[in-house]
């Protein structure tokens, strides 16, 4: 077979973006545009499909053409909602994401209870166009719109014993079905180190394609970590912790083999059940080849430094 | 609705039920096809190889698991004409098993073959459910009426294989799941039921005289 040149983007590959320019347009014309975007902001209700204002970060964003507004919002892995890559989307209508707060705890000055408007108020929203590497070796591009982890960590001082952060997700089975199997043991809880959740890409996601999180896309704030694999971006976020130790994730819980603390995105390290060496990109035509998967998703030259000296076929 | 006469039940068995069978059994298929070319109604999802590809894994362990429960059936009705639906169930089972390999060879991996090759031999699931394929091959080969006559009871012997497969078969679709599962358990929990009321009808019976052939068509066996 002819191997094309993956880095040629093939017409069948590129997503229907009039949809999203017209949604791009349409914010412009209400005067939420390029012009007034200094200060994001979150609307209040933030019910889903809500217009958010958010300037796109060109550094951090690739060039690459993002998935359909349909793919990113009815394939997803949301376990509370069900297994199934279409359950989120069909089952995560019972989410109440308003009123919702935020539980700060842990190695840090500032702790309680905070508002998600108070969480996110106080910074700029910026959208940002994320690979997403799935660790079922599928990957997508997605236009997030959030504020860097950091900044938010940054206001509840964490103090110097503050070397992990912990998330946390809801647990609530009436709201979330899936929680009624321990499938996983509930509540979701993910982690990162500290230096890893104050990298400016590591990124708090309010919104996408420039509009308010769906639920079955982990509203009303979600974690985006584009160089791991998906599962890192913990959803639906209840509460943050900052540890001294590292702190459980569940995955790592479950498989511990398959699924490790750091879960960095690596094509030379295999899940037990399949070859991570290459991914499926969703939306490509359904004769076009699995594309190579980078070192770090293609964020090596940002994030490479912060594993230096670490063996990552040890530290998957 | 059973006629009591059993050479009517043979008769609406094998011109009615049986063609009307082969057809529903096609639509698994179709409806996947239909999916591939985008006919409104028939979505695949953000994913449609991986949607084609657990599709006809999971007929494939339907149709392993339809063919297994004939025995029981054909027993439990105290009718042997049931048994005239079994080939052509097994042969679905084929079918599909090798539509699910094809699709993985074909469209997920792009005809790698060093992957492919890398794949079953490093992923012990797909160590299994090749196997399980591999060894479909024989029995379909081997369904003919001229083939059954010629290897006589050897033939039985071969088509016990069909139990281990659908062990294989089962096993490689509760390993591949990541953390539900629930769905393979409830494909096991059926296959454990079909495998008790055989060995229960394996101690409580002597093995039958096989049966005259009828007039037409291919012999009927007892499994035994």
């Amino acid at each position: 077979m002819r191997r094309p040149d993956p880095t040629v983007i093939r017409p069948s590959e590129i997503t229907p973006k009039e949809t999203y320019f017209n949604r791009r347009q349409l914010l412009q014309a209400i005067g939420l545009g390029a012009a007034s975007i200094a200060v994001g902001e979150l609307p209040s209700p933030a019910f889903a499909g809500a217009k958010l204002s958010a300037e796109r970060n060109i550094r951090y964003s690739t060039a690459e053409s993002p998935n359909s507004y349909a793919d990113v919002t009815t394939y997803n892995n949301f376990y509370e909602f069900g297994t199934g890559k279409d359950d989120p989307a069909a089952n995560a209508g019972s989410l109440k994401t308003e009123p919702w707060s935020v539980t700060v705890s842990g190695e840090a000055d500032v702790t309680g209870r905070f508002t998600l408007e108070s969480i996110v108020k106080p910074h700029a929203l910026e959208e940002r166009i994320y690979r997403l590497r799935c660790v079922e070796a599928w990957s997508m591009v997605i236009p997030w719109v959030g504020i860097p982890l950091g900044d938010v960590l940054k206001r509840f001082k964490p103090n110097s014993r503050a070397k992990y952060v912990a998330f946390k997700t809801l647990f609530n089975p009436t709201q979330m079905p899936g929680q009624r199997y321990s499938v996983l043991d509930w509540p979701y809880v993910e982690g990162l180190r500290i230096d890893e959740a104050m990298h400016p890409l590591s990124l708090l996601v309010v919104g996408v394609y420039g509009e308010v999180l769906p639920n079955q896309n982990g509203a009303p704030l979600r974690l985006v970590v584009p160089w791991k694999y998906g599962f890192k971006g913990i959803k639906s976020i209840v509460e943050i912790r900052f540890t001294e130790r590292e702190p459980p994730t569940s995955w790592n819980l479950a498989y511990p083999q398959a699924y490790g603390f750091y879960a960095n995105v690596n094509p030379a390290v295999d899940h037990p059940n399949w070859s991570q060496a290459r991914e499926r990109r969703i939306g490509a035509s359904l004769f076009s080849e699995r594309v190579p998967t980078q070192l770090f998703n293609g964020y090596g030259k940002e994030v490479a430094g912060l594993y230096q000296g670490m063996d990552l076929r040890r530290y998957y | 609705m059973v006629s009591a006469d059993p050479r009517r039940f043979d008769r609406l068995l094998r011109y009615r039920l049986k063609p009307l069978l082969f057809l529903a059994a096609l639509l698994p298929a179709a409806s996947l096809l239909a999916g591939a070319l985008g006919v409104h109604g028939f979505a695949l999802g953000a994913n449609p190889i991986s949607a084609i590809l657990h599709g006809c894994g999971k007929w494939t362990l339907n149709f392993l698991l339809l063919t297994l429960s004939i025995r029981p059936l054909a027993t439990l009705t105290g009718r042997n004409e049931w048994l005239r639906l079994r080939r052509m169930l097994g042969l679905f089972a084929f079918t599909y098993a090798l539509l699910h390999f094809l699709v993985y060879l074909i469209l997920d991996q792009s005809l790698d073959l060093h992957a492919v090759i890398a794949d079953i031999a490093k992923r012990p699931y797909i160590t299994i459910g090749f196997t399980a394929l591999l060894m479909l091959v024989p029995l379909a080969a081997t369904s003919t009426g001229a083939m059954m006559r010629r290897l006589g009871r050897r033939w039985q012997k071969l088509h016990r294989l069909v139990y281990v497969i659908a062990v294989l078969g089962v096993w490689h679709f509760y390993w591949q799941v990541k953390a539900d599962v629930r769905e393979p358990l409830i494909y096991a929990a059926v296959l454990a039921l079909l495998f008790a009321l055989r060995w229960r009808r394996s101690r409580s019976r002597p093995a039958p005289a096989v049966p005259q052939s009828m007039s037409r068509g291919e012999p009927i066996r007892q499994s035994r």
